[in-house]
């Protein structure tokens, strides 16, 4: 497919659209699916036909429209009306209303809503727009437009450029310069190449690239492509958990839709570029988020991870340069190529640019995804468009980054979110991942769960990370339980700063932040704990005569 | 190392075993699909036995010390049979903040299950699931592969006593 055909497809899809009067939205997240969406499409479907309507309203399944908790969520075309909490049973009530043009008040969901109006989408802009598992769809969205481009152009210098411009750094975590690591990959002379998709989003209360994928896959095999022709491969694996039944089966689909359209294979719309992509799923291992344990699982290995240096940029998969990156970053690409490394730098504070997705979840009354820009507060984020602390409860802290992050008390909520201020915060930006805690949680309990999942987790190559995260979580039970002295809370901090200076890998290197940053933070709790243990009261007591 | 051209026998008549051979084939018995593979073996029977790692070893020539390697660190393959219900509990921070921690604390108490048990009737097993990302719907309990989401613990308690009871 060339420039030429892709315009034509785009504008048949497009005056085909154009015919309805009405477009329903559906939507197919794992979210709304789990609370029967495709059957509330099917109903729907089957009552615009034996009302023959079928030529003036269509419905369609779309992406994720954030708003999770009230699911099944049904946005209305051109009217912009949202439903909320949507059953099979209403299908012939909004069919109904729609054809009076009336709305449905007891489903309305007000979509002026600081939840929708204060985001800003770039990763996110098709979800809740395009039919994911419908390629025309994302052509007539403008998709492929930035792939093409690139390929016409044949420029891959100047592509570099735009995404060096753009300021995008790494959505997965780390924060590394995505421009930086591509123009690695690409000045390394030894082929083959190869590109990563890392969609291993382990962090639990991280849901943004199921999201992503699940609403838009094709953004990120477009990226992906031009990631590739940009540094040179011609080979690209997407790793995928296997919990992601949903996501996987639409990258699938995606693959096969752009493959037969000639997006994917070899001669690429008539160039000489070839790039096909292969799935290779997860199977429930934490640890294969770090590249080189990533690149291990997808060579059919146990995930253990390996040494840096040597770099996946100049020894990845088979020795060979590989680039690795993460969905969102992936997603990023095509907008930043269509409009301008400029354009995105426009949005962003300090060195951070651009929007970021959070996945918003535990103790907040708007549950879901968001995309937003870099620099808002994070009490825009919670309290406005999350909607605050439900049950009159107040906030205690935020916890960013997962298992690998640390939690932000209320008092700094005035914060900018950006990579450099979360972590001077002791937090981290991580994937994403934003669980709201109040003030009926316990936040060493809340340590001690993370240290939990990092000893789980913990692949056993390295002794700090094997040894150290377990001895971490028997102490912070000694705290949780009563049992704790002085010199427990001294080991502790001891053991927290061995860990982290001495794994091999980055999950145990991040393991103790949960716990370093609870101590900073919420040390009177483990001070607390320590009273209440009559042993180490005695003890401190003749300790201070 | 010498090249197996001997193809090994299927363990046992089952035909599920053709699903297994067919996702090889795919891969053309390539070593590095050996995770494919085993998810293939996962699928069709519901784990992964030492049967079927020496089938998977024979097959893409890898040593079964490999195979194994591969099939006990990662924790989604089962090596036992799991029970007629699959109970997935997930652990995920947003479900254990909203009452999960409960639940795999009340299956414990009630039924004597770890994560990873199956009850002696071989009725119902519990996996302690990590985070699926459907956190917008937590608490979030998987009942034999669907989602249920949004209940209180009571609600939870209630629905897995139906289930465990259910005679069907």
């Amino acid at each position: 497919m060339n420039l030429d055909t892709l315009t034509l497809v785009s504008e048949q899809y497009s005056d085909e659209l154009a015919n309805y009067h009405h477009l329903i939205h559906i939507c197919a997240g794992t979210g709304c699916t789990s609370a029967n969406s495709m059957e509330l499409l099917d109903r729907l479907n089957e009552v615009i036909k034996s009302k023959g309507l079928q030529d003036v309203i269509l419905a369609k399944m779309v992406g994720c429209m954030g708003l999770c908790a009230e699911g099944p969520v049904v946005n209305i075309l051109p009217d912009d009306i949202l439903y909320r909490q949507v059953t099979p049973e209403d299908a012939e009530e909004i069919i109904d209303h729609l054809v009076r043009n009336e709305v449905l008040e007891r489903l309305r969901l007000d979509t002026h809503l600081p939840f929708f109006t204060r985001q800003q989408k770039t990763a996110l802009v098709n979800s809740g727009i395009v039919n994911p598992e419908s390629i025309e769809d994302y052509i007539a969205h403008g998709g492929y437009k930035a792939l093409l481009k690139v390929l016409t152009q044949g420029d891959r210098l100047a592509a570099l450029e735009e995404i060096k411009r753009s300021g995008l750094r790494g959505r997965g975590g780390a924060g590394f310069s995505t421009g930086m690591k591509w123009q690695f990959v690409y000045e390394k002379s030894n082929s083959p190449k190869y590109v990563i998709c890392n969609a291993d989003e382990g962090d639990p209360g991280a849901f943004m690239d199921r999201s992503i994928i699940e609403s838009d896959p094709h953004s990120v095999i477009e990226g992906m492509a031009i990631a590739a022709y940009v540094v040179g491969a011609e080979k690209g694996f997407i790793y995928v958990r296997a919990e992601y039944p949903l996501a996987i089966k639409r990258l699938r689909k995606a693959i096969r839709e752009a493959t037969k359209h000639n997006l994917l294979g070899t001669g690429i719309s008539g160039t000489g570029f070839n790039f096909e992509i292969d799935l290779r799923l997860g199977a429930g291992a934490f640890v294969c988020g770090e590249e080189t344990a990533l690149m291990q699982s997808v060579m059919g290995n146990r995930g253990n991870p390996m040494p840096r240096p040597p770099f996946p940029a100049e020894k990845g998969l088979w020795s060979q340069p590989t680039l690795i990156n993460n969905v969102e970053t992936l997603a990023n690409v095509p907008r930043i190529i269509e409009k301008g490394g400029d354009w995105f730098a426009s949005t962003g504070v300090g060195k951070s640019k651009g929007t970021k997705v959070f996945a918003l979840s535990g103790k907040i009354t708007h549950t879901g995804l968001i995309e937003v820009p870099m620099g808002i507060t994070l009490r825009e984020i919670i309290e406005e468009i999350g909607g605050g602390v439900p049950g009159g409860r107040k906030l205690k802290a935020v916890q960013t980054g997962g298992p690998s992050g640390g939690c932000i008390p209320a008092e700094y909520l005035d914060t900018q979110v950006s990579y450099e201020a979360l972590n001077e915060l002791g937090a981290i930006m991580g994937s994403g991942g934003m669980i709201v805690i109040d003030d009926s949680s316990s936040m060493i309990e809340l340590a001690r769960y993370f240290m939990e999942f990092s000893m789980d987790e913990s692949c056993g190559k390295c002794i700090p990370c094997r040894a150290g995260t377990a001895q971490i979580h028997n102490l912070l039970s000694l705290f949780v339980e009563g049992k704790a002295t002085e010199n427990d809370l001294e080991k502790l901090e001891e053991l927290c700063e061995v860990v982290c200076n001495t794994s091999l890998c980055g999950l145990g290197q991040n393991a103790p932040n949960p716990v370093i940053s609870t101590l900073k933070y919420f040390r009177n709790e483990y001070i607390e704990a320590i009273r209440r243990n009559p042993d180490a009261v005695e003890r401190m007591e003749i300790n201070h005569e | 190392m010498i090249k197996q051209t001997l193809t090994p026998a299927f363990p046992s008549d089952d035909k599920r075993w053709r699903i297994v051979e067919t996702a090889m084939k795919r891969s053309n018995y390539q070593a590095d699909a050996l995770i494919e593979t085993l998810h293939a073996v996962q699928e069709a029977f519901g784990f992964v036995d030492e049967s079927a790692m020496q089938f998977v070893s024979a097959r893409l020539n890898l040593p079964a010390s490999k195979v194994y390697g591969v099939a006990t660190f990662y924790n989604l393959f089962q090596m036992k049979p799991a029970g007629e219900h699959t109970l997935s509990v997930c652990t995920g921070t947003a479900c254990h903040v909203k009452g999960n921690d409960q639940i795999v604390e009340f299956l414990r108490e009630e039924y004597g299950l770890n994560p990873g048990d199956t009850t002696p009737d071989g009725k119902l097993s519990f996996i302690g699931a990590r985070c699926v990302g459907a956190c917008g719907l937590a608490p979030v309990l998987i009942f034999d592969g669907k989602i249920v989401g949004k209940l209180s613990v009571d609600e939870m308690k209630q629905k897995i006593r139906e289930w465990v009871n259910d005679e069907s």
